[in-house]
């Protein structure tokens, strides 16, 4: 496995019991890996939701995945806190300025169709206020 | 030179050319204009966008017993009982009642009449209720009950004012953001919005109205409609620039079509925070090529076509009559205009991706001879302005 750092962004789904690990701290203490949280819902005794990026070798970033799921935490590789809805979406762009990392972009600007990369969202929120047709929702 | 007949017996055998007004661009520049103008029949034009003068006529037929509807709601949302016992017509821009609009700023506005038209063209239930003051022929003084589009007798969308031949690029030069119906708007000019399919969009294609005028039919969400009247605003009196294309509002249609023959896709509710709520609707209008002039007219480009910066924090809402700048269609799609050496982010309201789609449906509606042009029954007025409210000094 290659010692290169590589980021993962996962959405991790805590069940109502599993909320008050402090499992940012072991990610960091036991699997080295370096942390950046965008997005947080933890509140006690209800059920909670963090995304995040997690940088780190590829085994770290598998022993810590383990490790959150060891936990009973759910990691949703594919949903994102964030859902972009491509049917409602009328590629109208006026998301696109607001959009501060380009996850939501418009790369051919013959045809302008609005393209989203959820890897690239930092779950800001910001295209939620401005889409006109309900496209971006927020899972949280 | 050819006339419409002619085009349409060349549809009607499936040997009509027909381009995109995209696509003619090339072919001219190809073929030159000359020989362009002998081969294209026909030239598809369209846009998508928030038409905010919208709404449609709604014949729901007659309750047992009957009754002489006085107020009514769709989804909550309030419409104009005033027409006859049991036609309503519901405004696209009409708020659900009890949203609490911009007393909570800046207000959400998720639902409301173009939401409501949006359901109805794609078949889900709507709950209508009416009241009335009952009459002896009319008894009933209320009514609760769920319909699809299905059930009605006709729904029949009208839009007083649609197909906006240009528009503005909107600014924030103030030091607040601004919600304004052209989207958020940064302040310091952070950000402008805009709206127009510029070199795909019907007037700017016919910017004279050479073809366009009122009996036109026209692709309206999916629908054959047609226009009915120039449309409210109109104001062809401009300023006009290269292929005498406007550089500001300029020319509008009134288009009206049956909402039980549209595509849900091109019928679509708009909510824009801290505005309200209107609705976007796909329109694709052919143009039949009669001669190099009107060819010429079809192979206007984004680079060519202008559109005013005005600051909507100041100049706009008080009517100044200033103009910033001015920017073109290539300039806003491209992502960022510059403003007195400044680099602006532009985003657009109207769908560009969906015009596109839009021209290539029409286009293939025109090529399998399903779509027939039409002379219009009487010409658009090309000279005349919008005027101010006149407001009485008592």
């Amino acid at each position: 496995m290659s010692t290169e750092p590589i980021t993962r962004k996962l959405m991790l789904y805590f069940p109502e019991c599993e909320t008050e690990k402090p499992i940012v701290y072991h990610l960091v203490k036991d699997y080295d890996l370096i942390i950046n949280i965008f997005r947080a819902r933890v509140t006690p005794e209800e059920e909670g939701y963090l995304v995040l990026d997690v940088t780190g070798t590829e085994e770290h970033i598998l022993q810590g995945t383990e490790f959150i799921r060891s936990l009973g935490i759910r990691i949703d590789a594919v949903n994102k806190g964030l859902a972009w809805d491509e049917n409602k979406c009328a590629q109208c762009g006026s998301c696109v300025p607001h959009c501060p990392t380009n996850a939501l972009s418009i790369p051919d600007r013959n045809t302008m169709e609005i393209v989203f990369n959820t890897e690239e969202c930092i779950e800001c929120l910001s295209c939620i206020k401005v889409c006109p047709f309900a496209a971006v929702s927020s899972l949280f | 030179m050819k006339n419409i007949e002619q085009i349409n017996d060349k549809i009607s055998s499936g040997k009509a050319v027909v381009l995109t007004a995209e696509e003619v661009i090339d072919y001219v520049d190809k073929k030159g204009l000359d020989q362009a103008a002998r081969e294209v029949d026909v030239v598809t034009t369209a846009t998508f966008g928030p038409m905010c003068s919208s709404g449609c006529f709604l014949n729901f037929g007659h309750s047992k017993p009957k009754m002489r509807m006085t107020e009514a709601w769709l989804d909550d949302v309030s419409t104009y009982a005033g027409v006859a016992a049991v036609d309503l017509f519901l405004g696209a821009t009409q708020l659900q009642a009890n949203d609490p609009a911009n007393r909570d700023y800046p207000g959400d506005f998720r639902f409301g009449g173009g939401h409501v038209m949006e359901k109805l063209v794609a078949g889900e239930e709507v709950q209508l209720f009416a009241l009335s003051y009952g009459t002896d022929e009319y008894p009933l003084k209320e009514l609760r009950t769920t319909f699809t589009i299905n059930d009605l007798n006709q729904c029949i969308m009208v839009n007083p004012r649609n197909c906006y031949q240009n528009y503005n690029v909107a600014v924030n030069t103030s030091d607040r953001p601004i919600h304004t119906y052209l989207g958020y708007l940064k302040p310091q000019m952070k950000n402008c919005g805009y709206s127009s399919a510029g070199q795909l969009s019907p007037l700017l294609n016919d910017p004279f109205y050479r073809t366009i005028g009122v009996g036109t039919r026209v692709w309206l969400a999916g629908a054959q409609g047609h226009v009915y009247s120039e449309g409210t605003q109109h104001s062809p009196t401009c300023e006009r620039g290269h292929l005498g294309v406007p550089s500001e509002g300029a020319g509008t249609l009134a288009l009206t079509g049956d909402m039980k023959k549209m595509l849900p896709e091109f019928v679509r509710g708009v909510s824009l925070k801290g505005y309200g709520v209107s609705l976007s609707v796909g329109v694709g209008i052919p143009i039949p090529i009669l001669d190099e002039q009107m060819l010429l007219q079809t192979t206007v480009r984004d680079r060519d076509i202008m559109a005013q910066v005005i600051d909507y924090s100041t100049d706009y809402p008080e009517r100044t009559g200033r103009v910033l700048g001015s920017v073109s269609y290539e300039e806003l799609k491209s992502g960022s205009i510059m403003l007195d050496g400044k680099k602006i982010e532009a985003g657009g309201l109207s769908s560009y991706s969906k015009a596109r789609k839009i021209a290539g449906i029409l286009q293939e509606e025109i090529r399998s001879g399903q779509f027939l042009l039409t002379r219009p029954i009487a010409p658009l007025p090309l000279e005349q302005s919008m005027k101010p409210l006149k407001e009485a000094s008592s």
